[in-house]
């Protein structure tokens, strides 16, 4: 079973329809023995990171998260919970989980299309994501595969745990991190059509081999 | 590099698909789910869905339709069509819609854009707009007229006024529908869109009038469009959405072609 976490951060339902989709046994909770009996973890999210940091913090997950990753319990972040796995984001200022090295940033507002003119942020819609190294999350995922991102940050992990850039408005950044069983996606697996399948798919492989629930 | 989008849009009334010419004599087309999930396979990038009826009559969305749509396809999808209140635009993004579309109660009540974007972000805010082609005139020096309710009543708003006032009171897109060009197949309103494209900095969607694939290239390129909505072009089968987008790349705009 895949735990997707609640706290409250929009798209846990979006979530939980595709797993459900794909057949991955799944429930929506914030109890932590739940979590921790789960064989791996989602942790999505849309909105602030200050704001989510906060419930996080009053309802202890922020601790509880660092356990479950102490304890390899597989964990998958996404867009939100992304960013937040990293020690700070300049969305607030605030200091986020720091489970991983790395900080998230704003988008410059100098980006630009290709035709010269501005580029919008939020960066929404469909972007490729270019691996620089194999990833077995990514098994299986058509290079040519693209995915859907909607965020006004971007992340800049630790250089050994960058794994995929995406380019936008004339600025190459890191949309997927990690290492095994600790992973992170910018883009909305869960809203990225078949490649995204692919990818929860072999998250939850993953963690039904790896898994390290008490 | 982004992608531009393709986004077949689904017009439903009583729970059915249906599609109208210049906003009226709609005929039954078809179950809106079925048609979303065959929209979904064939590569659309994303799928918008407007109760057409809800904001003259009255009645609201068919929320559990938009469940059922929600479950079976896995891109973002927004809904429009009758959402007046924060309360509206929460109950269809917990039926699993990414986006609200809102249109005429927007132009009532525009502090409703403000609000939406507050409680669920600016990314979750459409605000679609019905436009009209009028004689220039001091109150509409654009040449371009807000109209509402399905295209009957003029508001006395420049188009190019409201496309900017949604953007500074929070919305995160706009989709630009052309009363003269919806449903002729003639092509979409391009003067009207690029104007609109140069006014704002936030995303465009260019609607009404997509008849072949040419028409969508001239959307994204000539009318600085980020995505083009389509309707009648795919749902009478005279194209595919793959032939739509394979046609829009051989002729060098950036587009998803595999899912």
């Amino acid at each position: 079973m895949l735990a997707i976490l609640d706290y409250k951060a929009g798209n846990q339902t979006s979530v939980l329809r595709a797993l459900q989709h794909l057949g991955i046994p799944a429930a929506i909770t914030a109890d932590k023995t739940e979590l921790s009996g789960a064989e791996g973890i989602i942790f999505p999210g849309v909105g602030s990171a200050s704001q989510a940091m906060g419930v996080l913090q009053s309802q202890g997950l922020d601790i509880f998260l660092k356990e479950a990753v102490a304890r390899q319990q597989p964990l998958l972040g996404i867009c939100l919970g992304c960013q937040i796995l990293l020690e700070s984001s300049e969305e607030g200022p605030v200091q986020t989980l720091g489970i991983l090295q790395g900080h998230c940033k704003k988008f410059p507002d100098t980006l630009q299309q290709p035709d010269g003119t501005h580029a919008p942020v939020p960066h929404m819609g469909w972007n490729s994501v270019v691996l620089e190294k194999d990833s077995e999350l990514f098994a299986g995922v058509d290079k040519d595969a693209q995915f859907y991102f909607v965020h006004s940050y971007y992340v800049e992990p630790a250089p050994e745990l960058a794994t995929g850039f995406t380019e936008y408005g004339g600025m190459r950044f890191c949309s997927f991190y990690g290492r095994p069983g600790l992973w992170a996606t910018q883009f909305h697996l869960e809203k990225s059509s078949r490649a995204g399948q692919i990818v929860l798919k072999n998250f939850y492989n993953y963690c039904k081999e790896h898994s390290h629930a008490v | 590099m982004l992608s531009k989008r393709v986004i077949p849009c689904l017009d439903v009334r009583n729970g059915r698909l249906t599609k109208g010419i210049r906003f009226a004599g709609n005929i039954d087309i078809g179950d809106p789910v079925e048609s979303a999930r065959k929209y979904y396979e064939e590569g659309a990038d994303e799928i918008v869905f407007y109760d057409i009826t809800a904001s003259c009559e009255h009645r609201g969305i068919f929320l559990n339709v938009v469940e059922k749509v929600a479950e079976n396809i896995f891109i973002p999808f927004s809904v429009g069509g009758g959402i007046r209140t924060v309360q509206d635009m929460r109950d269809v993004l917990l039926a699993g819609a990414e986006k609200i579309s809102i249109n005429s109660a927007a132009v009532k009540t525009p502090e409703l854009i403000s609000e939406g974007a507050m409680a669920f972000g600016s990314q979750a805010v459409v605000v679609g707009m019905d436009v009209l082609r009028v004689p220039k005139s001091r109150e509409i020096p654009s040449g371009y007229e807000i109209v509402i309710h399905g295209g009957r009543v003029k508001m006395g708003l420049d188009a190019l006024e409201w496309a900017r006032k949604c953007e500074k009171l929070g919305a995160g897109e706009l989709c630009i529908n052309s009363i003269d060009a919806d449903g002729t197949k003639d092509g979409y309103e391009l003067t009207l869109t690029r104007a609109i494209a140069d006014a704002v900095s936030i995303p465009v969607i260019a609607s009404g009038g997509a008849g072949k694939p040419e028409h969508m290239l001239d959307a994204v390129t000539k009318g600085g469009a980020s995505a083009a909505l389509i309707a009648s072009i795919v749902h009478y089968g005279s194209y595919t959405i793959r032939e739509c987008k394979e046609y829009m790349a051989q002729h060098g705009v950036p587009m998803r072609l595999v899912w």
